[in-house]
């Protein structure tokens, strides 16, 4: 690498959010760096997803500023932030089930490609070539033209994902990649989506429960307790600290629990 | 430039014109006329099938029925506009016209919020126009027959004239309602019948696109309207009452959303059953008729076009 300057994707600065007399986010400072895969920790209500649906327009923070590359994206909603590069998949998969596989990702590939066009046909030759493509690195291929209503969990959690990476998004997040996915199918599934995720330039967040996905798969944990940041820092540091042992992963000494 | 499905759904659309309009000639005089009924609802209906593809339907489409109706019928009495394909291009503007203010509104409602809103719509147009005297109050008004590329239409041919005219307009805007089916838009269309939240997040304009089919149903509604008076030589308020709108939604129902054809076959089923029945059972035909959508709901539940679309849909093609 010649390039030593790693530029900072997403910058928080000072967010606060509060739902009536319940603080969720409390002077929220992150700055995340180009190519980082960062995880985002905490017990339930301690404010990750609050992060998440701020960073996607989701909701507005009532104090603080958020910019994607240096650009303010407060204020702006889900479909603007969307075009800015921020691209997100969800907990419980949200996709078209009535319709194939592929037919989601050219639904999502269309919603890239800016204006929707009346005419240009949805299933032209180079966007399904880009679908099979992405498909391909998420071993979805064998499922293409099945109906999504036909698919187990585990794959529709893969193909949101691809869906949200189809338009090449600069930060990706992930809300719980594993969430619903039985034990054995964790590890393989969080190997596919690694895979597939390092041959894309992307900058990835994901929110997540399982301590052993964390350490495997992020450079560097956020952890989330009561609507404010305790720990950040990479994943073995973050997991010997005594806030967070008692806070978000609830062991004593050892950090390595499911909860 | 012009990709290979849009020449074969073109293609396509051709060859189902040209085959009714062969069948026209065929057709005796009574069925001709029906057939016409059934060209100038059911494009009406197909307004509705764009819209339920979006995941909405509208219980008002007999707004821009009446609407393109009364605008085409004021042209020809007031304006002296004669000729029938300038009468239907009138017709469908005039109605885009009439829905275009309330495209903004109505795009941010679904469900029963929106087709609510559309029937209020409709019956507020109805309750002006019966209230209007110098529209003929609820008798509405006359028109005389139309001309065809500044040839005066003939009373014996008339009919056949009209059926031939249906077929043109109607089949080749099928044809583009097949072709915008099968766009981007009209995909996440589809997307956002089913998953609405995704689309947005994908950073799409849900409202935009529900907006867009509204238009596009207007337009079809409005030409409908046309081509109705045309065929009738008269119009009045009943063109937007709620039981009109009713039908076109009955009809797109039977049709299901999947084929652009189903609907013409549906609407001339209805048009068939209404015809007999009040020959022969007369007041007895909506009886006739809620009996075959319950079959149709209960063995068919998307509609007369999954008889053919799922058996082609393996190959790709859906007309």
């Amino acid at each position: 690498m010649t390039n030593f300057q790693v530029s900072t994707v997403l910058s928080a600065r000072g967010v606060h959010k509060s739902f009536g007399a319940v603080t969720a986010a409390e002077d929220i400072n992150i700055d995340i760096l180009a190519g980082q895969r960062v995880s985002l920790i905490g017990s339930n209500g301690a404010g990750k997803t609050t992060f998440v649906n701020m960073v996607t327009g989701y909701l507005k923070p009532d104090a603080g500023t958020i910019e994607l590359n240096g650009k303010t994206i407060v204020g702006l909603g889900p479909r603007q932030i969307s075009a800015l590069g921020i691209a997100r998949s969800f907990q419980i998969p949200q996709l078209a089930l009535e319709m194939t596989a592929l037919d989601n990702m050219l639904v999502a590939a269309a919603c890239n490609d800016g204006p929707l066009s009346v005419w240009r046909p949805a299933h032209s030759p180079a966007r399904i070539e880009r679908a099979e493509a992405l498909l391909e690195k998420f071993d979805l291929i064998a499922h293409i033209n099945r109906r999504v209503a036909e698919l187990p969990g585990g794959v529709r959690k893969l193909l949101d994902i691809a869906m949200a990476l189809t338009g090449e998004p600069k930060l990706l997040l992930l809300d719980e990649p594993t969430s619903g996915v039985s034990v054995d199918e964790k590890f393989p599934m969080m190997d596919t989506i690694s895979t597939a995720l390092s041959s894309e330039v992307v900058t990835v967040l994901f929110v997540e429960h399982d301590m052993d996905i964390v350490t495997n798969y992020s450079d560097r944990v956020i952890a989330f307790y009561s609507g404010r940041v305790i720990a950040d820092d990479k994943p073995d540091t973050v997991l010997d600290n005594d806030e967070v042992q008692l806070y978000v992963t609830g062991s004593a000494k050892q950090g390595h629990s499911t909860c | 430039m012009m990709d290979e499905s849009i020449i074969k759904t073109s293609r396509m659309g051709a060859l189902l014109i040209a085959l009714f309009l062969l069948v026209g000639l065929v057709m005796p005089k009574w069925l001709l006329f029906l057939s016409t009924m059934a060209l100038s609802h059911g494009i009406v209906s197909l307004g509705i099938v764009i819209l339920m593809r979006g995941g909405v339907v509208s219980f008002g489409q007999g707004f821009v029925f009446a609407a393109g109706g009364y605008a085409t019928a004021l042209a020809s009495n007031h304006l002296g506009v004669t000729d029938a394909l300038l009468m239907v291009l009138i017709g469908g503007f005039a109605a885009t016209l009439c829905a275009l203010p309330f495209a903004p509104l109505l795009s941010r409602y679904r469900g029963i919020f929106f087709a609510m809103l559309t029937l209020a719509i409709s019956m507020v147009l109805y309750g002006i126009l019966v209230k209007t005297q110098t529209l003929g109050g609820s008798d509405g008004f006359n028109v005389s027959r139309p001309t065809l590329f500044g040839q005066e239409i003939a009373t014996e041919e008339s009919n056949w004239l009209l059926y031939n005219l249906a077929v043109v307009v109607v089949g080749v805007l099928a044809t583009l309602a097949r072709i915008y089916a099968d766009s981007v838009r009209g995909l996440v269309s589809m997307a956002i019948r089913e998953n609405e939240l995704r689309v947005e997040y994908l950073g799409a304009s849900v409202s935009n696109t529900i907006g867009t089919n509204f238009i596009i149903a207007a337009f079809m509604g409005g030409v409908g309207g046309a081509l109705t008076l045309m065929s009738l030589g008269h119009i009045d308020p009943n063109f937007s009452y709620w039981t009109t709108s009713g039908e076109f939604v009955f009809v797109a129902i039977l049709a299901g959303h999947h084929s652009m054809l189903a609907v013409f076959v549906g609407s001339f089923v209805v048009e068939i059953v209404r015809s007999f029945s009040n020959l022969y059972f007369p007041n007895t035909w909506q009886l006739a008729m809620g009996l075959f959508l319950l079959v149709v709901i209960r063995f068919l539940p998307r509609g007369l076009g999954s008889l053919w679309i799922d058996r082609n849909r393996n190959k790709g093609g859906e007309q």
